[in-house]
């Protein structure tokens, strides 16, 4: 279980359009199994500037780096494929 | 029901069939029929061609077809607008979450987007039919906006 609220950074190109899709589709998901979270988006380039309380990066693009921080690429809830693997890939990740 | 894109779909800013032989002529056909009706800046096409450079937009759906989502920042759009085109013949993008690979992509939806918390409706429903085989199949064999319009529905 995930006992403190913890926090998802989003990121895409422009932080409007794919992270948009995939915020809302997580924090469902994992609210669908009992997990809150509070949820953050931003573009890509921005990421360094957003990481404050960070617990975990999801991104949408080819972006690599080392943010100190896990980081997990996915398009799960805008092409429909590899949704549970995400949420359970997520939940892993927060409950480290 | 479909109802924010049906909405938002720019009817003069739909292609079908559409002969084309490179992502780039795709984009700025469809950004030129967004900016004829108002929706977008003169900037928009300039500004969706270089993102689509260092970040681009091309999906694999997991089907026969696959497709891609040309997008710029909110600074190129006047108001939150759609447009459409299936081609004749694939046109190569680069996958958005592998930048390296290329898709063959056979449709394209290019975003007119505004700020994200006005358009989550909009967004989740082209992600319903990215997410829908039937959807694409119909859209793709659609030969007009009326069967574009009856195709959306189902999402």
């Amino acid at each position: 279980m995930v006992e403190t609220k913890k926090t998802i950074l989003v990121a895409c190109g422009t932080a409007i359009a794919t992270s948009t899709v995939m915020s809302v589709g997580i924090a469902e998901a994992l609210k669908a199994r009992g997990i809150y979270v509070n949820m953050r988006q931003c573009k890509t380039a921005e990421i360094r500037g957003h990481l404050e309380g960070v617990n975990l990066i999801v991104t949408t693009t080819g972006i690599t780096g080392d943010f100190g921080v896990p980081i997990i690429r996915s398009l799960a809830f805008l092409t429909g494929m590899g949704k549970d693997k995400l949420i359970d890939d997520i939940v892993a990740v927060l409950n480290q | 029901m479909a109802n924010t894109i049906t909405k938002l779909l720019e009817p003069t800013a739909v292609q079908l069939n559409f002969d084309a032989e490179t992502s780039e002529e795709v984009i700025k056909t469809l950004g030129d029929l967004l900016f004829k009706a108002g929706h977008v800046q003169s900037t928009f096409v300039e500004g969706a061609l270089e993102r689509e450079l260092s970040l681009p937009t091309g999906l694999e759906l997991g089907g026969k077809i696959n497709a891609a989502i040309p997008h710029t920042d909110i600074i190129h759009v006047i108001r939150p607008a759609l447009a459409m085109a299936t081609l004749k013949k694939p046109v190569t993008f680069h996958n958005m979450i592998a930048p390296e690979e290329l898709v063959a992509v056979q449709i394209v939806i290019v975003m007119a987007l505004k700020e994200p918390h006005q358009q989550v409706e909009m967004l989740q429903e082209v992600a319903g039919v990215l997410q829908n085989a039937e959807v694409i199949e119909a859209l793709m064999k659609a030969q007009d906006y009326k069967e574009v319009m009856v195709a959306l529905e189902k999402v």
